[in-house]
């Protein structure tokens, strides 16, 4: 893990953001999934363009996702073609991201 | 007989358009939008030029919710310890068909959707189409869970992360290097804090952008646009150069929001929301096919963007193609022939407006602006170290100009200069 990219990332400032917005969580069922064995280069690479930073290294330094504040742009799915992400799907009816301003 | 003559998947400009246009016409019309309402997985930038909007809407645009009527565009220069900020206003801005205003799609999206119904559309909220039904290598229909609805034509409008469209015409997933991430803020301040901050009479806006040390010297800028009572702040930056670089998109963003140039704009505004979209930024040449069988693609699922630098167009596109889609659809199904040949017509119709002239004109733009990192590295240096030989003064003699500026140009090196701008004039 390259130390630079890690320290640009404030995740308590993130969290408060995500906090603003208005989520309703599918819990138990993700709409994204990654592969159980997770390259770190590839998981980096999201760690840099997720604008959630929902891509984190845990206190471990083992890379966790969580689904639940997904703005839903698509980027990760971009980003790193299918060497990560095993499902990219829109969040099921009425779940996932409300934009009130958008 | 199908369930309905049309389905339009998304309720953004251009399916709300394609829909008003269609119920106008006396087709019978649904919109099946994922959101739990118009809009709320929807976000732009943003501004609209309102030209599209009211070639459709006529007068009713005076009603729309359009948030700050935008008289001066700034750009800016930026490097970590300066800026160079270049302001334009002028009243050509101000004439009908040449005016533009900030917008935020939570209420834009809501209006958009109400025209459509109120001509006799009827709309879905909260599913998200996940295929569409095939017939004999025909669209003719979508599926959502278990449950199949069936129309003549399908229209996707489904936005720039469409999962519809390789089904629809086999564009699969677009290329990260010409796919931009945006990430924004909206950042609420008193209207009257941000009219004196912005130097804009009361009701008018700003659109500013920035280059260079928003995105640290990566292909992306940084945005501003002034709403009535808050500000839409963010950043964009190519995919493919976030990703194998050394920033994070979040880190950028912050450090952005504390630049010296930045930072007063929105001192004491409290942030409402967080938001991200991808921007397609590729131009022309990433655009897959517009129509198939049975199908139509309108708006940011078929890539319709184009970014100059100094500004960067979306939703007049979407909005533009929304209408022609929505009136070649009625004419199709009126000639009972809405396979591929009897949509063609909607591909001419953009062929001869603007939306595929424009894109066309510009189509080498995209890979200039990827390719030259000068842009944002090099050419916002010098410009503060020519500032800085104009403008700073410590009581040393001060040498010609000529002499302190030579110095600056041949650092970056007059035939990469000569180079770039017959390139970049070349592109546009």
């Amino acid at each position: 893990m390259s130390a630079s990219t890690e320290n640009y990332v404030n995740y308590v400032n993130m969290d408060a953001y995500l906090g603003l917005n208005r989520f309703e969580v599918d819990e138990g069922n993700p709409h994204i999934e990654l592969v159980d064995d997770i390259d770190i280069l590839e998981f980096e690479k999201l760690m840099r363009v997720c604008p959630a930073a929902l891509y984190r290294l845990d206190e471990n330094s083992s890379p966790s996702f969580d689904y639940a504040g997904c703005l839903e742009c698509g980027t990760c799915r971009i980003a790193c073609g299918d060497t990560i992400i095993k499902k990219w799907k829109n969040p099921e009816p009425i779940m996932g991201i409300q934009y009130r301003y958008g | 007989m199908s369930d309905f003559q049309v389905i339009v998947v998304g309720s953004g400009c251009a399916g709300s358009v394609a829909a008003y246009e269609l119920a106008k016409a006396g087709k019978s019309v649904l919109v099946i939008e994922r959101g739990a309402s118009a809009g709320a997985k929807n976000m732009t930038g943003g501004r609209i030029y309102v030209h599209s909007l009211r070639e459709v809407f006529q007068d009713m645009v005076e009603h729309a919710p359009l948030e700050r009527r935008i008289t001066h565009e700034r750009i800016s220069m930026l490097t970590n310890d300066a800026a160079f900020t270049m302001d334009f206003s002028s009243r050509s801005m101000l004439e009908a068909g040449q005016d533009s205003y900030s917008v935020l799609r939570g209420n834009l999206d809501v209006w958009l959707a109400d025209q459509a119904e109120q001509a006799g559309a009827e709309y879905i909220y909260g599913i998200a189409v996940e295929s569409l039904v095939k017939q004999d290598g025909k669209v003719c229909g979508v599926r959502a869970g278990e449950d199949e609805i069936t129309a003549d034509v399908v229209i996707l409008a489904d936005g720039v992360n469409s999962l519809l469209t390789e089904q629809a015409v086999g564009f699969a997933r677009p290329s990260p290097s010409h796919m931009a991430v945006g990430i924004k803020q909206v950042i609420e301040l008193p209207g009257s804090e941000i009219s004196s901050r912005m130097l804009c009479a009361e009701g008018d806006g700003a659109a500013w952008l920035f280059a260079g040390d928003a995105t640290k010297g990566l292909p992306g800028g940084g945005f501003i646009y002034t709403n009535r009572d808050s500000v839409s702040l963010g950043l964009v930056a190519t995919i493919s150069a976030m990703r194998d670089g050394k920033e994070t998109i979040c880190g950028l963003l912050e450090s952005f929001k504390a630049h010296p140039a930045v930072a007063p704009l929105i001192a004491g505004g409290k942030v409402v929301e967080h938001s991200g979209h991808m921007v397609p930024e590729g131009g022309y040449r990433m655009m897959p096919e517009l129509i198939g069988n049975g199908v139509m693609l309108a708006g940011e699922c078929a890539m319709m963007c184009v970014n100059l630098g100094y500004m960067v167009r979306g939703m007049d596109y979407a909005v533009a193609a929304g209408m022609h889609a929505g009136r070649c659809a009625a004419k199709a199904i009126d000639a009972e022939n809405t396979d591929k040949a009897g949509l063609e017509s909607y591909v001419q119709a953009l062929e001869n407006s603007f939306v595929l002239k424009d894109l066309r004109q510009f189509q080498l733009f995209p890979e200039f602006m990827e390719s030259n990192h000068r842009i944002y590295n090099e050419y916002p240096e010098l410009i503060r170290d020519a500032m800085q030989a104009m403008f700073i003064v410590d009581g040393t003699p001060m040498p010609r100009l000529k002499n302190s500026m030579l110095p600056l140009l041949r650092k970056v090196g007059l035939m990469a200069l000569l180079k770039d701008a017959r390139k970049g004039m070349k592109a546009l």
